[in-house]
């Protein structure tokens, strides 16, 4: 009979293993997959994992993966702070949602100015809408004890109508003719947030890498991490410390909120360049799967938000040359996470094999 | 606006079919919390049995065949869930968050082929008697056969909580279940077989959405539905019979902001739009949720 025994420490091997273990199996299932969909499964998964980095057109696809990792690592960075603590904000696309909006409608307002400072309030305004947003669910929570899952998740179907109407109405684009959308902020200058287009550099990824450094020295060094670790590890020794409960509450939606809202700005102001009503496609959600692979770690994150921009240009790619359809690189994703936390067991627990207990 | 345009009756009436969805997957939830496990993955098994009775029911043209296999794709998917997290010892939080991304992707595939399909008609039911009572009978007595199912399931599982032996049982294992391992229950088999039912409820919610509200296949249909229906068991404070009053608000919210729509109310759509989802909000904020189940989202490993 097989059984598991608690390890007395996570094991540090398999804190590092799993990610890559959890990968292989995906690759293997996702493979099995593809050919129950008939197609190539190894062709498949080449084209997927590997032709985005390694293929004759490369060139043209490795811009796309700092475009699309940039997000994914921004608002992963921010989650993860709350995950370690116990507090959930599964609503980052709402979050991400409203400070596009936030970001944009200053933008916007200053239109056809040009000036140097427009960019720096957009940012603001964008980090600003997000916390906000994001504080909603974290006040809610500490004055009134409601679950911030469910909140957050609410609020981001609220975001989403309003993005409807913010594309239809106060942000619509007067010279476009009647078209729901924005103006297009990638081609204002003074708000575009690129800095290259071509090799695919936006301000989003320039943020996404401070955020990475800011939350490794935070977490590793600063009183601030070590709380936020306190309180996911052991809720009562916190509280024996010292630690404000709610304040935490607070400081850790804030914090993701303000990523997410960054995120959303700087999407908006240049690879999706205007607010219009597709504009969401789901960063939000894929992100959390980017923080659990990569551990809740900053540097993980990092190397999870490019895996997971890997499976989206990739999947593309794949979309258009062999017939993919895109909802099976959702259902990968979905999987990744699931291998990930079925592989997990691992590190908590040891395998046993013997006589015992049945479960 | 023309106000006169809704009629009251058709609107009461209609509050019981919209209602009808959240019913089911929160009454199965209901039953996952009471023995112990939160699973948050309600969104993905409801999309999950949307397109899997939307398949069944238009591949054999029977929609009652429909809801079987919804129900069963619905429990297949939540026995993943109960695997990761009851013998891999998985969070309940990250796993049921994993549940939904994984349902809302495998229904996007599923149903590829059948978008723009009509699903077969599943006539309303016009009770004898009671259908013909003025007033009272349009509202109550003449739908469709799930409505009555959904109500039907939720006295039974009221009866079974309150008075059945295995009731009094599956409580316990929610409640303490170090206790519960101790008195010789299997802790791990009451759970097992409470997260397939609330897999197969959900399933019948979102079946029900994709064969009779809608009744249509889409992406992402539920929007949101199976949050909405985990909302409400926290609103009902786990229980059985609070939980229709909880559904019947979010119900009669969702059909009047829909008539003051059709109406031309001079509100635009999108804030109209958004009124169920504040509800919800608002009724988490006002309504002062009872106690949880004590082992609620706790791992059981039973170290010997």
């Amino acid at each position: 009979m097989l059984m598991l025994e608690k390890r007395p420490q996570p094991s540090k091997a398999w804190t590092l293993a799993a990610p890559l273990l959890a990968v292989v199996l995906t690759m293997i299932c996702g493979g099995l997959l593809f050919a129950a969909l008939g197609k190539a499964p190894i062709e498949t998964i080449r084209t997927i994992f590997f032709d985005p980095l390694f293929s004759e057109f490369a060139w043209f696809y490795r811009p796309q993966l700092l475009i699309k990792g940039a997000p994914l690592a921004l608002i992963a960075i921010g989650l993860s702070f709350g995950f370690r603590a116990g507090i959930w904000n599964i609503g980052a696309e709402g979050q991400y949602i409203v400070g596009a909006i936030c970001g944009a409608a200053v933008g916007l307002a200053f239109y056809p100015t040009e000036s140097f400072l427009i960019f720096p309030l957009m940012v603001i305004a964008g980090v600003l809408g997000g916390t906000l947003w994001a504080l909603i669910p974290g006040i809610l929570k500490v004055k009134f004890d409601t679950n911030e899952i469910l909140v957050s998740l609410m609020l981001v179907y609220v975001a989403e109508q309003l993005l409807a109407s913010m594309a239809l109405g106060a942000l619509r684009n007067p010279d476009g003719m009647g078209f729901p959308g924005s103006r297009n902020l990638a081609k204002y200058d003074s708000a575009s947030s690129w800095i290259s287009e071509n090799a695919g550099m936006h301000w989003g990824v320039v943020a996404a890498m401070i955020a990475v450094i800011f939350a490794y020295v935070t977490l590793s060094r600063h009183q601030f991490g070590f709380n936020v670790r306190l309180a996911g590890q052991s809720p009562r020794a916190a509280r024996f410390a010292g630690v404000n409960p709610k304040l935490l509450v607070l400081v850790c939606m804030g914090i993701s909120g303000g990523l997410a809202g960054a995120a959303g700005l700087f999407e908006v102001a240049g690879p999706a360049g205007q607010i219009s009503i597709d504009f969401n496609v789901g960063y939000g959600f894929t992100a959390i799967i980017v923080a659990f692979l990569g551990r809740l770690h900053p540097i993980g994150i990092l190397l999870a938000a490019g895996l997971m921009a890997l499976t989206y240009i990739g999947g593309e790619i794949a979309q258009s040359n062999l017939g993919l359809p895109g909802a099976a690189i959702q259902l990968m994703q979905g999987m990744l996470l699931f291998f990930l936390l079925m592989v997990d067991v691992l590190t908590n627990y040891r395998l046993r094999f013997g006589k015992g207990a049945t479960i | 606006m023309d106000l006169s345009a809704i009629n009251p009756v058709l609107l009461l009436a209609s509050l019981m079919v919209a209602a009808t969805p959240i019913i089911l997957a929160a009454v199965g939830e209901l039953i996952v919390e009471r023995a112990g496990v939160l699973n948050l993955g309600v969104e993905g098994m409801m999309i999950t049995g949307a397109v899997c009775g939307f398949i069944v029911a238009v591949n054999t043209g029977s929609p009652l065949l429909g809801f079987i296999g919804a129900a069963i794709g619905g429990a297949m998917l939540s026995l993943l869930f109960g695997f990761l997290t009851q013998f891999l010892l998985a969070n309940q939080v990250a796993t049921g968050l994993a549940l939904t991304l994984f349902g809302l992707g495998l229904s996007a595939l599923m149903g590829q082929n059948y978008i723009g399909i009509k699903a077969p008609e599943f006539p309303d039911w016009h009770i004898p008697l009671l259908g013909d009572i003025p007033v009272i009978g349009p509202i109550v007595f003449q739908h469709d056969p799930m409505v009555y199912v959904g109500l039907a399931i939720v006295v039974a599982v009221w009866a079974f909580l309150k008075y059945s032996r295995a009731g009094l049982i599956l409580r316990a294992v929610g409640e303490n279940h170090e206790a519960a391992h101790a008195l010789g229950y299997h802790v791990v088999r009451v759970r097992m077989l409470a997260i397939m039912f609330g897999g197969a409820c959900a399933g019948l919610g979102g079946a029900y959405l994709s064969l009779v509200r809608v009744p249509q296949w889409t992406e992402g249909m539920t929007a949101g539905a199976g949050w909405i229906a985990l909302a409400i068991v926290v609103f009902a404070s786990w229980k059985p019979m609070r939980l229709l009053l909880g559904a019947y608000l979010f119900g009669g919210v969702t059909v009047l902001q829909l008539n003051l729509q059709a109406a031309g109310m001079a509100i635009p759509v999108e804030y109209l739009s958004m009124s169920p989802y504040l509800a919800t909000i608002a009724v988490l904020v006002i309504m002062r949720a009872g106690r949880a189940p004590g082992s609620l989202g706790q791992s059981f490993h039973a170290s010997r």
